[in-house]
Formats: C-alpha cells, sequence, structure tokens
C-alpha cells in the first residue's frame, strides 16, 4: 500500500504530541544543557510498512523534534545549548527511512521533505534569534538525513573511532539528493569546496576522522573515551555566550485544543472551514477578543493562553493539518475579524517586550509559522471584508498572500473596513529570504516602504491601501462577491503543479538565501527527480534499494 | 444610492434595471460616454435629424417593432433579453445536459469575456465604417434603413455591454469603455477584426456589407445563442431578431441595383459594360467583382480552418454550432471529423482535420450555403430581366487572408494561379480602382420624398407599409 495522507483506512496526521507519548527521542536536562537522544523505536513508524531501523526516521520523529524544540523554546527557557546526539551505539543517524520513502506517495515525500526542512530552519531560527545554540554530537555513523540533520547545528563533533563517518549517500545509493538541505549547508554554510563537495556526495561510504574536519564536513573529531567530556565542554562554553535568562521559569505548552468535524477545524482564535466541492479553505483568524496585557509578569502568568502565543501555535496547527490531509484543497482564503485598535495594542507590547525571553520566542513562532505560510504551496488569498482585523501582526497574512482583495464602502463611511501596519511589520517577522514581507513586497524600494512607515498605526481605508501598494484590489460592495467569486473559481480550474511552480517563484523575488535555495533550487530538483522513473520506476533507484536488485537508468541526461 | 437620471424609464429593458446597482452605477459613466461617441462616431451631421424608425420597447410581439419620428440620438436603445422558461440545460461540449450557467464561471470568464468583446467590437465598428454614407443615400429610404441599421448596430452594442457590465465586474467595465475608444480603420488604435477596419466608401458597399458581413453577425450570434451561458445565449436570440432587417436591407439594396442594371441594359439592348455605366447604372461585371470582395472578406471573419479556441469554446459549452439543436449527432464531436481545403504543396487539397479543431470551418460553409440563396435571389431578377448573365459566390479558397489559403492565388472558379496569373487577372476578380470611382461618381445625394437615384430601382413595398413619397427623414 501506497503511503499517502489521503487513504481513507488511515487517520489523518496529527502534529501535536508532548514528551509523555514520544517514542523516539530522550530528553533530558541538566543546567544550561539539554540533551535531546534519538532512540528511534524500531516499530514505531507514523505508516504501517516499515521498521525505523538503525535510528532512521519518518514524519512521526520529526513531529516529534519539532516538539521537543518547541518546548525547550518555551517551557524551559534556562537552557542555552542543545546537544543533539543518540542514544544508540554506533549509530547518530542514518537519515530519513529509505523503505518508508519507497513506498511512499509523491506527495507524501514533499510534504515529509517540507516539514523536517521547516524543522531543521527552525533550529538555525533559534541559534539566529533565541540565544539557543546546537551541537551535533555524532557518536556513530552520520548518515543522509542524520548528516543534514547535524548540519542544522551550529556545531558538529564526530566520533574518530575508525569506523564513524558522515556521509550523503543518496546521489550513489537511492538516485535521489540530500534534500533536506543537505547540498545547500554543504556549500552555503560550510563551505565545503564544491568539488571536495562533489566527492562527498558521491561516496557511499563517506568520510571520516581529520578528513572530515579538513573538508570542514565537521568541526571537530574526537576519539570515544573523551568524546562525552568533549561535547559537554562545548556545550557550556556555548552557553556561557547565550543572553538566554538563568532564573526564568518557563510556560507550559498545554495541548491546542482542536475540534475537528467534516467541515475543518474549530480552535479558540482560528478556524478553518474547508469547502471540498470548490477546494477551498477558509482560514480564519480572529484578533483578541478583549484586552490582552501590557506587562510581562500577566504575560507569563497567561503562559499559552497569551493571545499572540495561542493563536500562532493554532495557526501552525492549521496549516500543518491542510498541508498533509488536505490536498486538494488549493486555495486558502485568508480572513480575519476583531478590534484593530486592540490588535494594535497587542503589537506595541510585542515590541515593547521584544527581548523578554517569552516575548522573544513568541514573536519568532509568529515568525516560523508566517513563513510556513510563505512556502506552502497554495494559492493563497487575502479577503478583506467587513469587520476584518488586517493589522500589524495579522497584516502578515494579507501580506504573505499571492493576491489580497479590499472590501471598498463608498456609500457607507462608517462600516468600511480598514487595515493598518504596526512597527512589527519592519522587520519582527522576516521570510525564509531574510527580509520582511513589506520590505520583499517592493523590493526594497524605500520610496513605497517609508509611505506605509509614515502611516503606521493609522486605519487605511481600501482606496489609501491599493495607493500605497498594500493590497492588490480595492474592490466597491457592488462587484464585491461577484468578482471574488469569479477570481476563485478561476483560481481553481487552473493546473495546481503550475500554480505551485507559479507561486514559489513569484513570492520569492529578489534575492537568495540558504533557505531559499533549500526551498527552491533544492526541493525543485528534488522533487523533480522524485517523479522520475530512476528515482521511482519499477527499476527505480529508491524502489529497489534493498532488494538486492541493481537499479537500471535511463541513460539520457535531461 | 443617488443617480442623477432614472435608466429604467430611458433604457427599455426586460432586467430589472432599477433593481441592478451594479448595473445602473456601470451604466451612469458609460452610457454619457457611449453618446459622445455616437456624436463624434455616429451618422455624421444627422443629429437633429428626425427619422422614421422602429424602437424595441419589449419583447412583446407587439413591442419590439415601434415605429416613429426619433432624432437618433435620443433613440431609446434598450436592453432585451428573449424570455424564457427555465430550466434550459447545456445543448452540447463536455457539460452537456447540464443545467446551463446564470453567472460567467470563473473557469471560463476569460474566454466568454473574449467572447462578447469580439463580437462587442463589430457592432459600433460598422456605425464607423457606414458614417459618411447619409450624405450620398440614394432615397429617403435608403437614408432611413442606414439609419435604422445604425441605431441597431448601436443598440447591439448596448447588448454586449450589458452583459460585460453586469456579469464580468471591473474588467467587464473597462472592456466597456475601450469599445467606445477603438475606431474603425484607425492604424494605431483599429478594431479586432479586418473587416471592420475596412472602408464602406459607397452604397454598393454598405448593401455587400449588410448582406454578407451582417451575415456573418447572424452565423455568429446564432452559434453563441447556443451558449450555455444562459445570458449570452438569450441576448443574441434577441439581436438575431434585429439582424434580419440589416440582411434585408442589404439584399434588397442589391437586388434593386441589379434589377435598375438590367432596365437599362435592355433599353440599351447591350450587355456592354462602359455603355452600362454611360447610363449612370453599375454593370453586372462589377457587381460581380464587389460581391466576390465582400464575400471572401467575410468568410475570413470565420476564423482560421483549424482552430484550438473553436475547439475550446465549444467542448466548454460557450458556443455551439449554427442549429445546434437540430442537428443529429452526440453533441460532443470527440473523434469525428471534417474535411478542411487546405495548400498542399502549393495545391488546393480537403483534409480530414478532427471535426472541433474545424468548427469555424463548420460555421463558415452553413454562411455560405447560407449566402448562396440570396445570390439566387438576384439572379431571379437578372433572369426576369432576360439576361442571360449569373452573379456566383467565388471559391471559398479565393482572396483569403487567413488560414493555409492565404498562402495561395486561387481563381473565383477555384483555379490554383501563379502569382503573375493572379496580378493579370485581378483586375477582373475585385474591384478596381476605377471601378470604385466609377461608383463614387455615382453617389450624388437624393433626398425629396419619393425619388430614387438612377443606379437603382424603388423599393416594391415601403418600410411599415408608408407610400412610395413618405418623408422617412425630416431634415429639419
Amino acid at each position: 500500500m501506497t503511503i499517502d495522507a489521503a487513504h481513507a483506512a488511515e487517520a489523518s496526521v496529527d502534529y501535536q504530541t508532548d514528551p509523555s507519548r514520544y517514542r523516539h527521542l530522550k530528553v533530558s536536562y541538566d543546567g544550561p544543557v539539554a540533551t535531546l537522544a534519538l532512540d528511534v523505536d524500531e516499530n514505531g513508524g507514523i505508516r504501517p510498512g516499515y521498521a525505523l531501523k538503525l535510528n532512521s526516521y519518518d514524519l512521526g520523529v520529526d513531529i516529534e523534534l519539532a516538539d521537543a524544540l518547541q518546548r525547550i523554546r518555551f517551557e524551559h527557557p534556562q537552557v542555552r545549548t542543545v546537544v543533539l546526539t543518540s542514544a544508540r551505539d554506533r549509530v547518530f543517524c542514518s537519515g530519513a527511512n529509505i523503505f518508508m520513502l519507497g513506498r511512499s506517495s509523491h506527495a507524501w515525500k514533499v510534504n515529509f521533505c517540507k516539514f523536517t526542512n521547516e524543522t531543521r530552519n527552525g533550529i538555525e531560527d533559534a541559534s539566529r534569534h533565541s540565544g539557543l545554540k546546537f551541537i551535533a554530537a555524532c557518536n556513530g555513523t552520520t548518515a543522509g538525513g542524520g548528516y543534514e540533520m547535524a548540519l542544522a547545528c551550529d556545531e558538529i563533533v564526530l566520533v574518530d573511532d575508525r569506523s564513524s563517518a558522515v556521509s550523503l549517500p543518496e546521489v550513489p545509493l537511492l538516485g535521489v539528493l540530500p534534500g533536506t538541505g543537505g547540498l545547500t549547508r554543504l556549500t552555503d554554510k560550510r563551505r565545503v569546496r564544491h568539488d571536495l563537495a562533489d566527492i562527498f556526495c558521491t561516496t557511499t561510504e563517506g568520510i571520516r576522522g581529520q578528513r572530515a574536519k579538513a573538508w570542514r564536513l565537521v568541526d571537530e573529531v574526537v576519539k570515544p573515551s573523551e568524546f562525552a567530556a568533549y561535547v559537554q565542554r562545548r556545550a557550556h562554553e556555548l552557553a556561557r555566550e547565550s543572553d538566554r535568562p538563568s532564573d526564568a521559569k518557563g510556560i507550559a505548552l498545554t495541548p491546542v485544543v482542536r475540534a475537528t468535524d467534516g467541515d475543518g477545524y474549530h480552535y479558540d482564535h482560528v478556524d478553518v472551514r474547508i469547502d471540498r466541492a470548490a477546494r477551498r479553505a477558509t482560514l480564519h483568524v480572529k484578533a483578541p477578543s478583549t484586552a490582552q496585557p501590557g506587562d510581562v509578569e500577566e504575560i507569563q502568568t497567561l503562559g499559552a493562553r497569551w493571545w499572540p502565543l495561542a493563536m500562532a501555535r493554532e495557526l501552525d496547527d492549521a496549516i500543518l493539518m491542510l498541508r498533509t490531509n488536505e490536498l486538494d484543497v488549493g486555495t486558502w482564503l485568508l480572513t480575519t475579524e476583531g478590534d484593530i485598535d486592540r490588535m494594535l495594542a497587542v503589537d506595541a507590547t510585542l515590541a515593547r517586550h521584544a527581548t523578554h525571553w517569552l516575548v522573544r520566542e513568541t514573536i519568532g513562532l509568529l515568525r516560523r509559522t508566517f513563513a510556513r505560510l510563505d512556502v506552502s504551496s497554495r494559492t493563497l488569498i487575502a479577503k478583506i471584508d467587513r469587520g476584518s482585523c488586517f493589522a500589524g501582526t495579522l497584516i502578515e497574512l494579507a501580506l504573505a498572500a499571492d493576491r489580497s482583495y479590499m472590501l471598498d464602502l463608498p456609500d457607507e463611511p462608517d462600516a468600511v473596513p480598514s487595515i493598518a501596519v504596526s512597527q512589527m511589520n519592519f522587520g519582527a517577522y522576516p521570510r525564509v529570504d531574510g527580509r520582511s514581507r513589506l520590505a520583499a513586497r517592493f523590493y526594497d524600494e524605500a520610496g513605497p516602504i517609508s509611505a506605509i512607515r509614515e502611516v503606521q498605526g493609522a486605519p487605511l481605508s481600501a482606496h489609501d491601501a491599493a495607493r500605497l501598494g498594500l493590497v492588490t484590489v480595492a474592490l466597491d460592495d457592488i462587484d464585491w462577491d461577484d468578482e471574488l467569486r469569479l477570481v476563485l473559481e478561476e483560481r481553481g480550474s487552473m493546473s495546481p503543479d503550475a500554480l505551485t511552480g507559479m507561486e514559489a517563484n513569484l513570492r520569492f523575488g529578489g534575492g537568495e538565501t540558504m533557505e531559499t535555495r533549500v526551498f527552491g533550487r533544492l526541493s525543485a530538483w528534488q522533487n523533480w527527480i522524485f517523479v522520475r522513473p530512476n528515482a521511482i520506476g519499477e527499476a527505480g533507484a529508491l524502489k529497489v534499494f534493498g532488494t538486492g536488485t541493481k537499479a537500471r537508468f535511463d541513460w539520457q541526461r535531461v | 444610492m443617488q443617480t442623477t437620471t432614472n435608466y429604467a424609464d430611458r433604457i427599455p429593458n426586460n432586467v430589472n434595471l432599477s433593481e441592478d446597482r451594479a448595473l445602473a452605477r456601470a451604466l451612469e459613466r458609460w452610457q454619457p460616454a457611449f453618446l459622445d461617441w455616437w456624436r463624434e462616431m455616429g451618422p455624421e451631421a444627422a443629429s437633429g435629424f428626425d427619422v422614421y424608425l422602429r424602437t424595441a420597447v419589449s419583447v412583446e410581439p407587439q413591442g419590439w417593432a415601434q415605429f416613429g419620428y426619433v432624432k437618433m440620438p435620443d433613440y431609446r436603445w434598450g436592453i432585451f433579453l428573449t424570455p424564457v422558461a427555465g430550466g434550459a440545460t447545456i445543448g452540447f461540449g463536455e457539460h452537456k445536459d447540464e443545467p446551463v450557467w446564470q453567472d460567467v464561471p470563473g473557469e471560463h470568464r476569460a474566454n466568454l469575456r473574449r467572447i462578447v468583446v469580439t463580437q462587442g467590437d463589430t457592432e459600433p465598428a460598422s456605425v464607423e465604417q457606414q458614417r459618411h454614407l447619409g450624405l450620398t443615400c440614394p432615397s429617403l429610404y435608403d437614408l432611413r434603413n442606414l439609419f435604422q441599421v445604425n441605431v441597431e448596430e448601436g443598440r447591439h452594442l448596448w447588448a454586449m455591454v450589458y452583459l460585460l457590465h453586469r456579469y464580468f465586474g471591473r474588467d467587464g467595465r473597462e472592456e466597456a469603455e475601450a469599445l467606445l475608444t477603438r475606431r474603425s480603420g484607425d492604424a494605431d488604435n483599429p478594431r479586432i477584426l479586418g473587416a471592420f477596419n475596412e472602408r464602406t466608401p459607397d452604397w454598393l458597399s454598405l448593401f455587400m456589407f449588410t448582406y454578407f458581413t451582417d451575415r456573418d453577425g447572424k452565423f455568429q450570434l446564432a452559434a453563441l445563442a447556443e451558449s450555455g451561458f444562459e445570458p449570452l445565449a438569450r441576448t443574441t436570440k434577441f439581436m438575431l431578431t434585429e439582424e434580419a432587417h440589416h440582411m434585408f436591407v442589404g439584399e434588397s439594396g442589391v437586388a434593386r441595383i441589379v434589377q435598375r442594371t438590367c432596365e437599362v441594359m435592355n433599353a440599351l439592348k447591350s450587355d456592354d459594360p462602359a455603355q452600362v455605366r454611360a447610363q449612370g447604372a453599375i454593370d453586372l461585371p462589377t457587381i460581380q467583382r464587389y460581391l466576390n470582395f465582400h464575400y471572401s472578406v467575410t468568410i475570413d471573419l470565420f476564423g482560421a480552418d483549424q482552430s484550438s479556441n473553436a475547439a475550446t469554446f465549444y467542448t466548454s459549452g460557450l458556443k455551439g454550432r449554427y442549429e445546434e439543436g437540430k442537428r443529429d449527432d452526440d453533441h460532443r464531436l470527440q473523434g469525428r471529423s471534417y474535411p478542411v481545403p487546405t495548400a498542399v504543396d502549393g495545391r488546393l487539397a480537403d483534409r480530414e482535420v478532427p471535426m472541433l479543431n474545424a468548427l469555424n470551418e463548420v460555421l463558415r460553409d452553413d454562411f455560405i450555403r447560407d449566402s448562396i440563396a440570396g445570390v439566387g435571389r438576384w439572379n431571379r431578377v437578372i433572369e426576369k430581366a432576360g439576361i442571360p448573365f449569373r452573379l456566383t459566390v467565388p471559391h471559398k479558397a479565393f482572396h483569403r487572408k487567413i488560414g493555409t489559403l492565404a498562402q495561395l492565388h486561387v481563381s473565383p472558379a477555384g483555379r490554383v494561379v501563379s502569382e503573375s496569373d493572379w496580378n493579370a487577372n485581378v483586375g477582373d476578380w475585385l474591384p478596381t480602382v476605377d471601378d470604385r470611382a466609377f461608383v463614387a461618381s455615382l453617389m450624388g445625394r437624393v433626398v425629396e420624398p419619393g425619388k430614387f437615384a438612377n443606379w437603382i430601382a424603388p423599393p416594391a413595398i415601403g418600410i411599415n407599409r408608408q407610400p412610395a413619397n413618405f418623408e422617412y427623414v425630416r431634415f429639419n
């Protein structure tokens, strides 16, 4: 049976978990150092039909890793260094499970890779913004996706036991790419010379010992007897440079409460309604319905119930649920409701306390959640209607959208919807290309950006918003319903593949970063290889791996 | 919303205009622009005339043809859709037997808009082409017919603009405005279709145009009357009732010229064109050359002989065939073929192509059958006069400018000729500069009630059974 989210016999994927339910990950805390030890349960695959041998992973393992990282951020503010290692002897991690990949539908593979990429990016995001440093303590074989996990860390320490190697054997062994950032991080992050990288990526057994260090594949190689002590020493050295608080108390990430029914997913602040006939979902975000606290003690007391954090967690969950479980729902209509002034007050609090660890982590979660939206292979259309609240943080939704439509009410000035920007829109939520959505929207051109900065905090009508370039189209009430219907129907009739490609290209105009290269160049090539017979045909390398049969290739270079 | 004009009163309609804010708002801007266009590009120097016009004031049998004197800018351009019972289903294509659409499906918005705009563009174009002809009319009767055609082309523009305004949102309003800004024959801002940028310099051209080119309109409208988008189907059905009059003007106009020419020939007892011309009538070979020209230019309007657009329009349910409902086939046409004339190694040959791609050719052939019938009626006039000459339509490969046939030179008889043969004979096949100059020389202005120019016979019967000396136009 093919692994596929859409298969009726199988439960939909749920991205929520907690440490009591982990099957693959052992987490321990020792002062400023947290250790995540992979100990993958062979029989704990998220789908049946394969064994997760040799600490190989599937989506279920990665969901635990993402959850553990999230809890270190919010529940353990005293942690400054995370050691990523293995609880097994002689194997750190052997990467994504090949038998799982061989049995997966194309959509499952693509979605799996996207999520794992986002989690790897999240590691780097925490290092960049949150004062968390990561050490990959590679205490054994570090292969494929296992090495890619290590590449996401700040430092890679490899045990020098004369046999453990780091390797990216995807090309010679599987006929696919190291697609979770492997190729990109080798060059862009670790600056491994491209010809050496070429050798590395075509050598199944990988590289070990001093050569691995000389080629910059790892930062240090350490004898087995000294390995644990070295890792601890480095972990504490890195911890000393962090600005994470030593005396703060974490908050509990209580479960996100989601009601699922035939219509969609329903949360406190986020509601998803799916119109399956139209292949369209409406993601509705509610701004806070009551005044939110302005000081950090109260925020800390509210914890996971504080609106920005609660909303971000719900929105993040909704995006992941839709992406994995609703493949046919190709258009997401983004809507909001609420009080603009109250929303802007929330943003003022976020800005005022941006350096407080909890506020900083909340902004970080919002940042990563919006970034998830940017790289989702769905048409995003923002509908700025009566009663909407596209203000400050929430206007990021409209700015992330492929198009935004705003209602104008020439005859009802009192009811006309407004939008507003806040200080949070000018850099707090950079996309994976490192730029704010406003900066990216205007290709960093000073004129339009400063014009918008001048109206920061002011309510903007459809007319003003269109003039400033903040929305795509302003429509009056006479055109509103019909025009939106036509736009959505027309969009819904186009090729989903072509739209995915077009949207990904148009959303990320301007400069590239390592992350955009991962989501663009690396993923696009990988996804192409994933549909080619040389990988997935009856005699394709991914299909025949482990069967004793040699792959047969169509030798044409395309 | 405050509106300065009650459009529902001024615009006869059966589309509930007074209740439709979107439409009222769109028309508020468009209607003054239309009147400006009419004053600038409508019949020249004719705004003050009282013209005995037929106006459609309702879709009832007695309502669509009310006669009375009207100043053309005050003509009540109305919006009418043929009434329907409801419950209709789509008659062809992949949506066959599904309910018709009352709104534009988003998937087909661009194609439907293009269809409506292309049809709509021809309506003001022909008014522009004909705007000088009032200065050289051969009689009050003909002048009135010209103006009737002109105001009805204007109404047909309204019909298409109604669809754009009502169903296509902002894009539709922009396209409606653009319909008033293109100009027939303007090199920088031309009308969309080639034939609508040709000049209509004289009344023989006008009658040929209304006979042939308005008949293209009839067939296009008939194909659109089959559309799965019901408002388009209903609008075009009503337009067809008016299109018939335009073709009547053309057919009877040519017939009256032919009749006058035959009278002159019989009086002279000669078929010598020079002698006929000397008597101030248009010789039959010249009429044949005009026919050749207008026929060939018009059949180009049906589009390329193989067209992926035509296939898409049909399969999507946007545009059917002429009398789709009377055809006895599966109305999907997958796997069927149709012979299309093509150029193969410099020769004419029929090639079987998928019928869906050949639907332009199918409609062109329907048009050809229909237009040959009227030519036969002209020949009966000649026959009755005892003259052995017969008018014919040229071969459909003659003088083509689009499709593969454009590569060939083909004689009216259907023989492929060399370029030098073409150049040597084209003066016998198409109107020459001399022919046009001669016809132009006949164009004087005859406006005395009951009088007719020398080159055309009076009609057998007046408009609305009015007597021969009826004052169809009052110049004030």
